[in-house]
């Protein structure tokens, strides 16, 4: 996917003022909210539950050469062939490689966020292949000229029902459909052709299980199903960080994804694929691989944010972010949005190009708090402004400014005096109404705020005085009882 | 009882009779009040921006300042936050502040939370009639656990709480945030004056200058006059600016 993480002040920009996305937006806000509210009740012990999952994605991760070792194995000896990619150019090689060996001519793709981060798409059309999108969302970015996905679950949110609707006139030819399930079904009998004519599947893999050496898969509309059983090949592409110990440890981690992710106890569909198909055995497919990407994530397991890598992709963070909801997915600029993408973003294609994203939130840690796994956003956001500062990425006037004001409040005589004289020309800066309409140097705050005006005497100095007045009348009290 | 009150910088500079309101809470409340006067910040704006030299410096002042009280109070969830929640971390490669910075950490409350969990007060000096909503801060809330403590106070000084939609989400201050994002601050800020409006209350009552600023900013800005913001220590001393 084309980065565009340095644009990100413009992009906010843009979507704050496009009223349709602001609509789509408004729409979708509190959807998410109430239903995983709603659902996560259902739990007995819910915070019990997160600290169980957290430990069993720490301890992936812990001892993630030993899980991944153990997976090969059991996924070769079910037939199938484990790949790596330590690049995202090499995810496209390795797929146009299995491609070429089975002569495979249509591609069905059911969702993979890996993918988005090597484009793809892009190289399978680039080798003369043909791919189709499965995932209805990700069907309608396709044929929108590839539209980036602007979340993690529901890459086509921001779109509205009749954006969706234009669409598929302009793009099927048919009459114009202005109900949801006619839109579904349309897109079903345009997929439907797909399925039975592709010779390859490609998904992505909610989690990698190292003791079965099987791929499970978390979905709602079958696509994936079908996507992964109907071809002769299945190819199943996911990051290392996505192995998990054993199938209790998924049934666990299950109880959370769903419920955190759309409010549901649990999705419509979960396939967990081991293995080809065996001798006399009716199901499965005739080759199976699995490309287990690196793309930059050893680098976050050896780095201080590395409890990033935990995270099970349920979206929680981005629908409870109080920035994502209002400017969107898009303005974030690459695959992954919202406070996770914000730490992954510049741990993947680097700081320096996406240097606002750790700084565009307000550490509220509404994220923090729904997460399913316990990842400390905010915490990692703030490790990765430490880098920024460190790597001497902020611009000069923020780095002044704050050297500035701690070289000031270690010296309380200095910063008494400072604030006394600021405090007094700010109030001058008051209009009638108590407000300071526009501040010099401060147009970030007054373009869209008045400053209340401080009231002219700082609270060290009125103390003071009445600490003094106080001894006073004590010294003339005492003078008077002698 | 000594309890150490930390202002804040932002009450010091801004409003400082909400610095007041909580000394006043404090002594009625039965504390010996002891204000530093050589206080100044938290540490807060460094640590939020990435520079942890800056915010050790600032720190280890704070420590020094207030170790000898029994508790350290501050009229603010974002500060009393600051302190309790992230000094460890701040400290994380200096074992001997460190460790310090934990015995503080342990007795640093916000000043709601110390009312009615220490003090354990069972009236307020202060008397409002209206109907206010309020606004639960992010630090006060999701930091130091505040969200009951201020209405229990407020109903004993005879308010009643409206409560507007999402009065959980943040008003879009976060420090300097709302300086390098404006555009974005403003439209949470927004958001947050459309609830409040909604909820048909006179005055949003919280615990946190900051975010008082950015939505008396933004309400004056839209135009609102009339709606008051106020800090919840200044309805519960009774002394209203």
């Amino acid at each position: 996917m084309q980065l565009a993480s340095i644009h990100f002040k413009e992009r906010a920009h843009e979507k704050l003022n496009d009223a349709q996305l602001q609509f789509n937006l408004q729409k979708f806000k509190g959807r998410f909210v109430a239903a995983r509210r709603a659902a996560i009740v259902e739990l007995d012990d819910f915070e019990g539950t997160r600290e169980a999952a957290r430990a069993i994605r720490q301890r992936g991760l812990d001892h993630l050469d030993t899980y991944l070792t153990l997976f090969e194995e059991n996924a070769t000896a079910r037939g199938a062939t484990v790949l790596y990619a330590r690049t995202p150019d090499e995810v496209n090689a390795l797929v146009l490689e299995i491609a070429k060996r089975h002569a495979v001519r249509k591609i069905i793709k059911s969702k993979s966020m890996v993918s988005e981060e090597s484009a793809l798409d892009h190289a399978i059309e680039a080798a003369g292949m043909q791919v189709v999108e499965t995932d209805l969302g990700e069907y309608i970015l396709q044929i929108n000229d590839y539209e980036p996905p602007s979340h993690i679950i529901g890459p086509a949110l921001h779109k509205s029902k009749e954006e969706v609707s234009a669409l598929f006139e302009k793009t099927h030819g048919t009459p114009r459909k202005d109900v949801i399930e006619d839109l579904c079904l349309e897109a079903r009998h345009v997929l439907r052709e797909h399925y039975l004519t592709a010779d390859m599947g490609i998904s992505g893999g909610n989690f990698f299980v190292a003791e079965t050496g099987s791929v499970v898969l978390v979905t709602n509309e079958g696509n994936a199903t079908l996507t992964t059983t109907l071809p002769k090949v299945h190819v199943a592409i996911s990051g290392i960080e996505k192995v998990v110990p054993t199938l209790e440890d998924v049934a666990t981690l299950m109880r959370l994804l769903p419920r955190s992710a759309t409010g549901q106890s649990i999705s419509n569909y979960v396939d967990v694929l081991t293995g080809v198909k065996g001798p006399g055995e009716h199901h499965g497919v005739e080759h199976m691989y699995f490309i287990v990407v690196d793309s930059g994530r050893s680098e976050v397991l050896a780095s201080d944010v590395r409890e990033a890598l935990q995270c099970i992709r349920c979206g929680a963070c981005m629908n409870h972010c109080p920035v994502y909801q209002n400017i969107g997915g898009h303005s974030y600029g690459w695959v992954y949005p919202g406070p996770i993408g914000s730490v992954l973003t510049p741990m993947y294609v680097g700081l320096e190009n996406a240097p606002d994203l750790p700084q565009a939130s307000t550490l509220c840690n509404q994220c923090g708090v729904v997460c399913p796994v316990k990842i400390p956003l905010p915490d990692l956001l703030r490790k990765l402004r430490e880098k920024e500062f460190e790597r001497g990425m902020r611009p000069w006037s923020e780095t002044t400014g704050l050297r500035l004001w701690t070289w000031m409040a270690r010296r309380p005589k200095l910063y008494g005096w400072l604030c006394r004289l600021g405090v007094r020309m700010l109030r001058g800066l008051a209009a009638r109404d108590g407000m300071i309409h526009r501040l010099p140097f401060g147009g970030g705050w007054t373009r869209g705020r008045d400053m209340p005006a401080p009231a002219g005497r700082t609270f060290r100095e009125l103390y003071a005085a009445r600490t003094a007045r106080d001894a006073t009348s004590e010294g003339s009290r005492n003078e008077r009882t002698a | 009882m000594r309890v150490g009150l930390f202002v804040t910088c932002l009450v010091d500079l801004m409003r400082p009779s909400i610095g007041f309101a909580a000394l006043r809470l404090l002594e009625e409340g039965g504390a010996e009040v002891y204000v530093p006067a050589t206080q100044t910040c938290c540490g807060q704006p460094p640590y939020n921006s990435g520079d942890r030299a800056d915010t050790q410096v600032l720190a280890r002042k704070v420590v020094a300042e207030f170790e000898d009280c029994d508790y350290l109070v501050a009229p603010s969830g974002s500060c009393s936050g600051m302190i309790r929640a992230h000094y460890a971390d701040v400290f994380r490669d200096d074992s001997a502040w460190a460790a310090r910075a934990a015995a503080l950490s342990a007795k640093t409350y916000e000043l709601t939370d110390f009312l009615v969990s220490v003090l354990r007060v069972p009236a307020v000096p202060g008397r409002f009639a209206g109907k206010v909503t309020y606004h639960d801060s992010c630090s006060g809330l999701r930091e130091m656990n505040v969200k009951s403590q201020p209405r229990a106070l407020l109903a004993k000084a005879g308010v009643e709480v409206v409560e507007m939609a999402e009065c959980e989400t943040c008003c879009g201050f976060g420090g300097t945030f709302s300086v390098k994002y404006g555009e974005i601050a403003t439209r949470l800020a927004d958001n947050k004056c459309a609830h409040i409006a909604n909820s048909g209350a006179e005055a949003v009552v919280l615990g946190d200058l900051g975010c008082m600023m950015n939505i008396e900013g933004r309400l004056r800005r839209r135009g609102d006059s009339r709606t008051r913001v106020l800090h919840v220590a200044e309805v519960l001393a009774g002394e209203l600016p």
